[in-house]
């Protein structure tokens, strides 16, 4: 690989990453704060992809449809938390993941009704279509770029909110005691509300904004729900900055696997190990800190 | 009507099938300090978590200010008008000595104001000189401090104190009970559990002894140490 080759890779590497925070954070902060392990996550970013498939065709602008679409997820959020999601708070891990999966099976069910079980493509908004010149015969595209830029924007304004707001104390403040945080008065209850619905708003605004650069297919929440799982166990249960950390980690070892071509006996054995590479990579990380990078101990 | 700002009526609890309350009854007046005894396990942190909400009453009455307390939640409850000093304090590690103050702090009922941040910071000037630390950086003292001060922030008609000087040096604990004599005169009505019955018998206007979820005894001290040997049952002091 040259200089231009890796500068790429790396580039498409972090941006896969961001893209998975956005998807991991929301998994981490429902599972840190609401201690709920939510398996249907997968399922909002799926359907933030047809979303912005739809709305591609009925609107044709794509902003309009991003905007739309994240406000439609918020909804959704807080109408599943008011219906399961809040019943799950004070049940084991099993309930939960029994509950979410059953989630998972409606929106499959209503996705198929509604979209169909095709595979679709959405077109890169005219305003970022083009892409930057690097060498003479290779160019990055704008896209990708501004995708980066906004995860970015969005994971700082997560850092700030947590540390520097008032819900960010109270969030704080339910994780590390529940009954206290209620004693003073703060309904907890409406805190966990916001958070899911915000959690369940930032993977499908991952779908939306990823729907331009891959496909729009059934099964894609399924894919990166396990991926955002790997990136949450290697980060550390609930910890926002280990979720950041391991998802550039697993986006970085991920497209570099892909890429890296190992030959034994003249067969390259490497893309197919590639999507076992991030699967490694979190057994090595559990021997050495079964926590995770950033994880609290028990 | 009486000027009972709380009144609780046969109230039973259970964790599971274990019956902790067995048909409590008390009243709590304006301004009034309860002492509230009982050995290890007699039901003492359940009744107060009872009348908070945090946990559920089997059956029986809460009253509060006039509004059955136990269709509200405890945030309401909090609103309304209780603060709460648990045991173990409370505090939240991951917030700073700060924030944990900012995160409490609002007017009380019909927007008395009477606990501001600066006069907390006067209260505890302890405090004052740790502001930015983690909750988990504070000796259990000041930890102690913290949670009465968050409490007081509240500005509230009722503070309930679980523990109010466990685990702490002697010192320490006498600035405790110097705040508590100052919460007093402020005219909140407080409702305190301690293991030193010497300090909680002279601080308090009522002593409430509780025997395996029963209450047992309610009046003022001077009668309570008028008998030794009850004393010694109820409380092996
Ligand atoms: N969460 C719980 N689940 C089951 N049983 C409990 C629980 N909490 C307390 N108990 C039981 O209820 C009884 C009353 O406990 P409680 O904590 O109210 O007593 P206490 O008077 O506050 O005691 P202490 O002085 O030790 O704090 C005890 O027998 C205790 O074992
Ligand atoms: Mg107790």
């Amino acid at each position: 690989m040259d200089a231009v080759t890796i500068f790429i890779q790396a580039m498409n590497g972090i941006q896969y990453g961001l893209l998975l925070f956005l998807v991991a954070s929301g998994l981490t902060l429902i599972f840190g704060i609401m201690g709920v392990i939510n398996i249907a996550h997968g399922s909002f970013y799926m359907i933030g992809a047809y979303l912005a498939w739809s709305f591609m065709g009925w609107i044709g602008n794509f902003w309009l449809g991003l905007f739309v679409g994240v406000v439609v997820a918020f909804v959704l959020g807080l109408v599943l938390e008011f219906l399961f999601i809040r019943f799950l708070y004070d049940k084991d891990h099993l309930q939960q993941v029994l509950v979410t999966y059953g989630l998972i099976l409606i929106f499959s069910e209503l996705r198929s009704v509604i979209w169909g079980d095709d595979v679709h493509s959405v077109a890169i908004p005219a305003l970022l279509d083009g892409s930057i010149q690097l060498t003479e015969n290779l160019a990055y595209p704008v896209y990708r770029i501004w995708l980066s830029s906004v995860c970015i924007v969005i994971a700082i304004l997560m850092f700030l909110g947590i540390q520097h707001t008032r819900l960010g104390m109270m969030i704080r403040a339910g994780e590390s005691d529940r009954e206290m945080t209620k004693a003073l008065g703060i309904n907890i209850g409406l805190v966990y509300r916001f958070i899911f619905a915000l959690g369940v708003s930032l993977a499908a605004f991952s779908g939306m904004i990823s729907a331009p650069i891959s496909s729009v297919f059934p099964g894609m929440g399924g894919q990166v729900l396990i991926v955002s799982f790997v990136v949450v166990v290697i980060g550390g249960l609930g910890s926002i900055k280990g979720a950041m950390v391991a998802a550039l980690l697993v986006g970085l070892i991920d497209t570099f696997g892909k890429v890296t071509t190992l030959h034994i006996f003249g067969v390259n054995i490497f893309p197919e190990m590639a999507g076992m590479s991030i699967f490694a990579l979190m057994a090595l990380i559990l021997m050495f800190r079964p926590q995770g990078i950033f994880g609290r101990e028990h | 009507m009486s000027n009972a700002l709380m009144t609780v009526k046969d109230l039973h609890s259970h964790y599971g099938m274990s019956h902790v309350l067995r048909g409590v009854s008390l009243e709590i007046n304006s301004g009034e300090t309860i002492a509230l005894m009982g050995r290890n396990g007699m039901g003492k942190t359940t009744l107060i978590k009872c009348l908070l909400g945090l946990v559920p009453a089997t059956s029986g009455d809460i009253i509060f200010r006039e509004q059955d307390a136990k269709l509200l939640s405890t945030h309401l409850l909090a609103k309304a008008g209780i603060a709460y000093v648990p045991e173990g304090r409370g505090i939240f590690k991951n917030l700073s000595v700060k924030e944990n103050l900012f995160l409490a702090a609002r007017s009380g009922f019909e927007g008395r104001m009477d606990w501001t941040y600066d006069r907390v910071l006067d209260s505890f000037p302890r405090l004052k000189e740790r502001l930015t630390h983690g909750g988990q950086q504070l000796s259990g003292g000041e930890q102690q401090m913290l949670s009465i001060g968050r409490a007081l922030l509240t500005n509230p008609d009722l503070l309930i104190l679980d523990e109010a000087t466990e685990g702490l040096a002697p010192l320490i604990a006498q600035d405790i009970w110097n705040i508590i004599d100052v919460i007093k005169a402020s005219g909140i009505s407080t409702l305190i559990v301690d293991k030193n019955f010497k300090s909680l018998s002279k601080i308090s206007n009522r002593c409430v002894v509780m025997v395996k979820g029963e209450i047992v005894f309610n009046d003022i001290s001077s009668q309570l140490i008028a008998r030794p040997e009850a004393l010694k049952n109820w409380l092996g002091v």
